[in-house]
């Protein structure tokens, strides 16, 4: 029927074009996810897949639950899947396509299945399909009650191939897809998004997309790239670092979340896509016997991944000791999430030092030749020489004092002995 | 199955953390960390820093020894392995000095935070991760409702949960289970339990923390000449 007399018919009609190319991405993408299933996923072209699940059933338990997986998966992607199972890959491709959602398990209950269903699920040409319906064969049942020989003279030998295929009487060779080594999905959003919180939801398809890829191959993703396409050809990048390898969708989304908050958008999004260039393979999970109470060696590394998208990679760092006289050189950040750094070494043990270092050393005022904080302070111990860093321009020379405020507070101050000279506040004894 | 044993249900009713006995310092099994001060592992339930909960801080001011009473606890929690989390600390954490005190600097993370708004999400996300074996936090100005928050995440964590907060909140209702108001005192720091399970305790307990030794190469420094009369609080 044309699309104007359909129009006629029902006028509120919407009328969609088929889009070949993206039905046809669209399939590749799950292809790739479904890889976790099976490595055996052909593609049916502008139809669907057929897996091979025969090796797989006593994992999902049995066909139904390999059926329950992949309809679940589907939705969490953002697709309706019409599933079936049976012995044969043409026999489930047309009971899918012909909406009959069954799992059949033997070859006689196959044949009555597929008996009742409409003949053009096996006929592609009109004329045939309009010669068959003249004769009164309008099921697959119809046309095998046909004596042989003459169905084959008069519609063809493909015809009948096709439905032995589906019968499971011929053999039934597919190729097998085989994913690309990186990932990329795309997704068209379905209006124009101005805030970058809301592209949150398409997002989370792409990353249970992602997870079948990853599971397929066993392996995790090192860095994701999420790419936002605007109109035109504007495209804002948003890249998401992982500190440990991952493969977890709801990890993924997590993340997302707060690189996305920080997003400025320039212009409305009209697309969103998936980009993972490395992948690493990834150890089987081992869970521990028992519960230590310690967490897992990966809530580390995720726990600092969530930290640094939000606040940023510096914001969030470990501390070390370094080998240097003056105070504030004395240490130095390290990676949080590197192991143990080195073997610790006999530190020349330096005098008492405070839990606190202040930023900057802090200028104190000086009555009768007394440093004040808050009041004059009482000398305790000291002082406490340090004389350093004249080779590299950061001159200090130093006597160290640990201090009592008048609110009995302690402190850690030195007075400078070169060009700027006078009295500062260092460090507390928290 | 016939009534529930009112007994069994009274003693599960008890074991609520949120639940206060008119007792001493309550008996509870509840998990904790020595905090190495024997006289203020007497008075906490548990016998130490408890974990799993929220704890308050409220020192007097900066520098009396508001790190100095964790440091036992953090250099135990440290050597066993857990991680530490600093998160928005007001100085920097002195790492010679963390290494002296025995606190394995390679399980600390130092978390900054451009606001009081990120702090109190940096602190949520480091008590729901199984990650931390401790979580220190200074949120400054916090609502009720916040602390809240907080104290649910530390429910559901086996970590030493502590927020630092101003000595003026200590008027303020909070859900923190354990609150400790810190002063100086002669030769240590005066800890007063605003809020615990069990009885009030009106007595502040003294915790004696080292007294800064002279340095090496010092001339006789003026000692603290302050009679230690142990129990008295120099608020």
């Amino acid at each position: 029927m044309a699309a104007s007399a359909a129009r006629a018919l029902a006028h509120d009609l919407v009328v969609r074009p088929r889009d070949p190319a993206e039905e046809t991405e669209a399939l590749l993408g799950l292809a790739g996810w479904a890889g976790q299933f099976t490595p055996s996923v052909a593609l049916v072209p502008y139809a669907g897949l057929t897996l091979e699940v025969s090796g797989s059933l006593r994992l999902f338990g049995g066909a139904g639950g390999v059926l329950a997986a992949l309809r679940e998966g589907c939705a969490a992607i953002g697709f309706t899947a019409l599933a079936a199972a049976a012995p044969t890959a043409r026999g489930a491709e047309w009971l899918a396509r012909a909406g009959v959602e069954r799992v059949i398990e033997d070859a006689g209950e196959l044949a009555a299945a597929l008996a009742s269903l409409p003949v053009r699920l096996a006929v592609r040409e009109a004329d045939t399909l309009e010669a068959l319906d003249a004769i009164g064969a309008r099921t697959v049942g119809d046309l095998l009650a046909l004596p042989r020989d003459g169905f084959a003279r008069r519609f063809g030998r493909a015809l009948l191939d096709e439905i032995d295929r589906a019968l499971g009487r011929a053999a039934d060779p597919r190729a097998f897809h085989v994913p690309p080594p990186k990932f990329h999905a795309r997704l068209e959003l379905p209006a124009e998004v101005t805030q970058a919180e809301r592209l949150l939801f398409a997002a989370q398809r792409l990353f249970v997309q992602l997870e079948g890829f990853l599971a397929a191959r066993a392996s995790a993703a090192r860095r994701l790239e999420l790419r936002l396409f605007h109109r035109e050809t504007r495209m804002t990048a948003v890249p998401v670092g992982l500190v440990a390898p991952s493969r977890d969708a709801r990890h993924f989304t997590l993340l997302a979340r707060e690189r996305l908050a920080q997003v400025a958008l320039p212009e409305p999004v009209r697309a969103l896509a998936l980009a993972v260039d490395e992948v690493a393979p990834l150890a089987a999970e081992t869970t521990a016997l028992f519960d230590d109470g310690h967490g897992r060696p990966e809530d580390w590394a995720r726990l600092v991944e969530r930290l640094r998208a939000r606040l940023g990679a510096a914001s969030v760092h470990g501390i070390a000791l370094a080998d240097e006289h003056r105070p504030e050189r004395a240490w130095g950040e390290r990676d949080p999430t590197s192991a143990a750094g080195r073997k610790k070494e006999e530190h020349e043990k330096p005098g008492l030092r405070p839990f606190w270092l202040l930023h900057e050393p802090q200028p104190l005022a000086e009555v009768d030749a007394v440093p004040c904080y808050g009041g004059r302070l009482r000398l305790l111990a000291g002082p406490e020489r340090i004389e350093s860093g004249w080779w590299d321009g950061a001159d200090a020379t130093r006597d160290y004092f640990v201090a009592r405020t008048p609110s009995d507070a302690l402190v850690w101050v030195y007075r400078s002995r070169g060009e700027r000279g006078g009295w500062f506040l260092h460090g507390l004894f928290g | 199955m016939g009534i529930a044993d009112p007994t069994r249900s009274l003693a599960a009713l008890l074991a609520r953390p949120d639940i206060r006995l008119g007792r001493a310092a309550a008996q509870v099994a509840s998990p904790s960390v020595p905090t190495g001060f024997a006289a203020l592992d007497a008075e906490l339930p548990g016998g130490g820093w408890p974990t799993g909960c929220l704890t308050e801080l409220l020192p007097a001011h900066e520098g009396i020894g508001e790190l100095r009473i964790l440091g036992p606890a953090l250099a135990r929690l440290s050597r066993a392995n857990r991680r530490i989390a600093w998160i928005a600390p007001p100085h920097l954490p002195y790492a010679p000095a963390l290494d002296a005190a025995g606190i394995a600097l390679d399980r600390l993370l130092i978390v900054r935070t451009p606001s009081a708004h990120d702090a109190l999400w940096a602190t949520e996300q480091a008590l729901r991760s199984a990650a931390c074996g401790a979580v220190l936090a200074w949120p400054g100005a916090v609502k009720y409702a916040e602390l809240r928050r907080l104290q649910l995440a530390a429910d559901s964590s086996r970590a030493l949960a502590v927020v630092f907060r101003p000595p003026r909140a200590a008027g303020e209702a909070s859900p923190a289970a354990l609150r400790l108001a810190l002063h100086t005192a002669a030769g240590g720091i005066a800890a007063q339990i605003l809020k615990r399970r069990g009885a009030v305790c009106e007595r502040p307990i003294v915790v004696p923390l080292d007294p800064p030794r002279a340095v090496d190469r010092a001339p006789s420094a003026p000692a603290p000449a302050r009679s230690a009369d142990a129990g008295v609080c120099h608020a």
